[in-house]
């Protein structure tokens, strides 16, 4: 359980997380969607208390996370695969942390199988692995202590499909057995897959957040017509919002009745109406983080939407 | 969802998890820490190495007057006073260097305790190369120095002063490590601020200070005879300036600053 109320933090005189609030509740997995540089980062270790917050509050299990007496057994955190000492081989790095957190050492061996690093691999030193596998050692070092809240900064970086495949099962599972789960991304489809919940952030701020249904409703309805000047029209005469979506597809935000009627109204034919889905997710992800860098359209709907 | 599916449902051991690690836990893992990287492993391994080469060469050559134990000890104490500083550094620059910080203090939030086991740890290899001095100069000495009148000598005072000189140097380590929280700059000002230092006060003008801020001339005589009053007020003074006070700066750092992404 996550619980933040009006996190604050300014850097350099600027804000870079302005009033974020939310919830991760057990048994949820939570997507922190945003381009990078829109705050996930900087909120993820305010929650850990690797830095400050100037203001508002988090309680992380009901309580600060700095009292935690243990919090490796609760709290499981990857903030930066990278965060390893080069000079130190991938198993010790895990025998260390098992040692702080009082964890067995056979643990440390089970994990490393759990997450494909095998016997060789764990010989070497970090400073020589790949970033895929910094990443799955990062994840092993996660679930060391066995906790019931997962914190996940950037957790598909770096993993091939495969191993994106079986990241998204295995969070799925410890959600479902009742942890939560918490992670970020800055791609739609990375956490689309997975989450129960999402959050879109931007300029530091949260622009939305709910389920998947909730966003999409919010996101809009496709439309088609033979009688594209006559839709546009019909629609503006409604007092819709219209993206031009691809060729003579149209992005409107409403739910798909009102579009129907505002059609009917204008006496416009239409050969497709449907909720946006995916392809309004992905729309609705670039108009809350418009401006956002390294972002690129893969959804086939969107083709030519952003262009 | 079906329940019949959830076959092994979280539970988190609440015994353990509810049991702060103790100190002697973390300072296991902070002597753990100096020892499993790279650096570590070969800086105290290099220390092992020069100490018995450094005391074989002692006994091969030079006077015979030279071979007692005291003589030994000056030489097997010199590898350890140089390089444990540096692994004093290391153990906590490393923290922001290599970003393993975000581990150690998510680990363990109280910042001051991780910083508690590391100046205990500090003191436990002190001790230990101790040791290892000792157990490299008395074979030595019954060697090199057999038959040599008062080859063992050997006040024991003059032992825990070896030991001081040890563990202090370790924690100014340590300390300035903390102070500067980085690693390269770190070493730099260890070795080469005393002697700027010393460059300064041999100015006449503070020919009175200099005894009581040198740490060169404070603590090296304690390796080398029993110190008196004052020797332990120069020394005194020299580690507060030293030691202390980048302990104090270090120590406020390591629990206020924040670690960068």
């Amino acid at each position: 359980m996550i619980e933040s109320h009006g996190l604050t933090k300014q850097l350099g005189g600027r804000t870079v997380v302005s009033d974020v609030s939310f919830r991760c509740e057990p048994g949820t997995v939570t997507g922190f969607l945003g381009p990078n540089g829109a705050g996930k980062t900087t909120t993820m270790r305010m929650l850990v208390g690797l830095a400050e917050p100037d203001g508002g509050h988090v309680r992380i299990l009901g309580g600060r996370y700095r009292d935690l007496p243990n919090p490796g057994r609760r709290v499981g955190i990857l903030l930066d695969a990278s965060a390893q000492h080069a000079g130190r081989r991938g198993r010790e790095a895990l025998a260390v942390s098992a040692q702080t957190m009082g964890v067995a050492q056979e643990r440390v061996d089970e994990l490393l199988e759990l997450v494909g690093l095998d016997a060789t691999a764990a010989r070497r030193r970090v400073g020589r692995y790949s970033l895929g596998m910094r990443q799955r050692l990062g994840f092993a070092h996660a679930l060391l202590g066995d906790p019931e809240l997962l914190i996940l900064d950037e957790p598909a970086n770096g993993l091939d499909p495969e191993g994106m495949r079986w990241m998204r099962s295995l969070l799925r599972d410890f959600a479902d057995r009742g942890g939560t789960v918490l992670l970020s991304s800055h791609l739609l489809a990375e956490v689309e897959a997975v989450a129960d919940r999402m959050m879109i952030i931007s300029g530091g701020r949260i622009r939305a957040q709910g389920t998947r249904a909730e966003l999409l409703t919010e996101s809009g309805t496709v439309v088609e017509a033979g009688d594209l000047a006559g839709l546009d029209g019909a629609l503006r005469r409604a007092g819709l919002a219209v993206h031009i979506a691809g060729g003579d597809r149209r992005l409107v935000e409403a739910r798909p009745e009102d579009v129907a009627r505002a059609a009917m109204a204008g006496g416009v034919v239409l050969r497709r109406l449907a909720p946006a889905e995916g392809a309004g997710l992905e729309h609705l992800f670039f108009e809350l983080t418009a401006g956002g860098a390294g972002a690129c359209v893969t959804h086939p709907e969107l083709a030519g939407a952003t262009a | 969802m079906s329940t019949t599916t959830l076959a092994m449902p979280i539970r988190v051991d609440a015994a353990r998890a509810s049991t702060r690690p103790g100190i002697g836990r973390l300072v296991a893992v902070e002597l753990r820490k100096m020892v499993d990287t790279r650096a570590g492993f070969w800086l105290l391994a290099a220390v092992v190495v020069t100490t018995v080469v450094a005391v074989v060469a002692r006994a091969l050559v030079g006077d015979a007057a030279d071979h007692d134990f005291a003589s030994m000890m000056l030489v097997a104490l010199q590898p350890a006073a140089v390089m444990l500083p540096i692994v004093g550094i290391l153990l906590v620059t490393s923290e922001w260097s290599q970003r393993t910080g975000q581990i150690t203090f998510t680990l363990t939030p109280l910042r001051s305790r991780v910083l508690v086991a590391k100046l205990l740890a500090s003191v436990v290899l002190g001790v230990a190369s101790l040791l290892l001095s000792l157990a490299v100069a008395a074979p030595a000495t019954a060697l090199a120095g057999a038959g040599l009148d008062g080859a063992w000598s050997y006040s024991p005072a003059l032992l825990g002063q070896a030991a001081v000189y040890l563990v202090t140097g370790m924690i100014t380590g340590v300390a300035i490590g903390a102070a500067l929280l980085a690693s390269a700059p770190a070493i730099v000002v260890y070795f080469t601020a005393p002697f700027a230092l010393t460059a300064i006060v041999s100015l006449s003008f503070f020919a009175g200070v200099a005894p009581w801020v040198d740490t060169v001339r404070a603590t090296g005589p304690m390796v080398e005879e029993v110190l008196s009053a004052t020797q332990w007020a120069h020394a005194g003074t020299a580690l507060a300036l030293w030691m202390v006070l980048p302990l104090l700066i270090g120590a406020y750092r390591i629990t206020r600053r924040e670690l960068s992404a």
